[in-house]
């Protein structure tokens, strides 16, 4: 099992929100609207908007980081022109979001969120700041550990996945009970990007490599 | 190796809506339906803070993302109102139903369920029984208004769907 069960009583917000009864399994047939998903045009979707350093007139303050990486299918494969989101908080830990009241400042050069479409190969790139970590109030001295969120469509509505992106070594991981909802250290693993040198541009950025692989479609499991 | 699924939290909000994303088609569109309800959690109080996407299985003439100009989007995207409200513009699908992910704070991944205009005999349906066939049934309320309200835990929990 690699998704985190919908209850997970350490994450308090789980508790009214988890269903009680485990979904239904469907057998897909051909005409089962679910096994396809939007297509996206390149007219739709800006090539700026992968750069959240540049959305405002000035620089945001904070590591400039590249974040790279691969959306694959079950098998390997690369996702084309499929969808990628992210979003964020600003160096200081705070989100652009008037119900973030974290007492962290705003950056009026950032606001956190970005998007573009994969290529050929599926891949995809932004250029960010690195985010803070921030207080919740899930538990007494609750924190989050720095985190990109990511949302990815893949080729059939069942793959679509929200997932976040954490930084290698960061010590608040024992401590989160949303990164420790994923069952298993191997899972786990794989919320987190890695340092990539390759990636990472002399005497400007360092790079973070973070490939996404979506779960098999139910035509694959047949 | 499937990369694990996270919350959406309850800041997406400034990030994923996009504008008018849920208008599927424009408001003279011929035949025009509305989807509207509210998302409830195991107390029965509103979901402030979810995330709807619909899907009608293709993406139309009208594109996923980009609302101008007239035809038809298979997509849309609605966070929900302070009052846990939501409500999506679209053509009839061509199918008896259309597919709804919803997201939230809380939802460590997203539920997955089916909208039906109508009760008609149907695969799914039919392998239901009757109270939870009833929570995937859309009801019409006036003309082409249809109220689907989704409920994430207790009394009259919806069947949710994985494949």
């Amino acid at each position: 099992m690699t998704h985190p069960p919908y209850l997970s009583p350490a994450y308090r917000s789980t508790l009214l929100r988890a269903p009680s009864r485990p979904p239904l399994l469907l057998k897909a047939d051909p005409d089962t609207i679910e096994l396809t998903s939007p297509v996206f045009g390149h007219h739709e979707v800006d090539e700026h908007e992968a750069d959240l350093t540049r959305q405002h007139s000035g620089e945001p303050l904070g590591e400039r980081i590249i974040v790279s990486g691969r959306i694959l299918d079950a098998a390997g494969r690369p996702i084309r022109n499929t969808l990628v989101e992210i979003w964020q908080t600003n160096a200081a830990g705070r989100y652009a979001h008037p119900v973030d009241r974290h007492p962290a400042p705003l950056d009026p050069n950032f606001t956190g969120a970005g998007r573009c479409l994969t290529d050929d190969d599926g891949r995809y790139r932004f250029v960010t700041i690195k985010p803070g970590a921030y207080p919740w109030r899930n538990h007494h001295n609750a924190w989050r550990p720095a985190h990109i969120h990511f949302s990815v469509f893949g080729t059939a509505f069942t793959q679509r996945l929200v997932t976040q992106m954490y930084f290698p070594g960061d010590p608040l991981f024992p401590f989160d009970p949303i990164f420790q909802s994923v069952p298993g250290p191997a899972a786990r693993e794989r919320l987190i990007a890695a340092f990539d040198i390759d990636a990472t541009e002399p005497e400007w950025a360092l790079g973070y490599r973070f490939d996404v692989t979506l779960g098999r479609t139910p035509v694959e499991d047949s | 190796m499937t990369t694990p699924s996270q919350t959406v939290g309850p800041f997406f909000g400034y990030a994923l809506p996009y504008e008018r994303g849920w208008e599927l088609v424009p408001e003279d569109h011929a035949g025009a339906i509305t989807v509207t309800g509210r998302v409830l959690d195991g107390a029965g109080e509103p979901v402030p803070d979810a995330l709807l996407e619909l899907w009608l299985g293709e993406t139309g003439t009208r594109g996923a993302l980009d609302r101008r100009g007239p035809g038809a989007s298979g997509f849309g995207r609605c966070p929900t109102t302070p009052d846990g409200g939501y409500r999506f513009r679209t053509a009839r699908p061509a199918t008896p139903y259309l597919a709804l992910l919803v997201f939230a704070r809380g939802l460590l991944r997203p539920v997955m369920t089916r909208v039906y205009l109508e009760d008609v005999p149907d695969p799914l349906l039919d392998s239901l029984e009757p109270a939870l066939r009833a929570t995937l049934v859309a009801r019409a309320e006036g003309t082409g208004t249809y109220r689907f309200d989704v409920r994430l835990q207790g009394e009259g929990e919806t069947a949710f769907l994985e494949f």
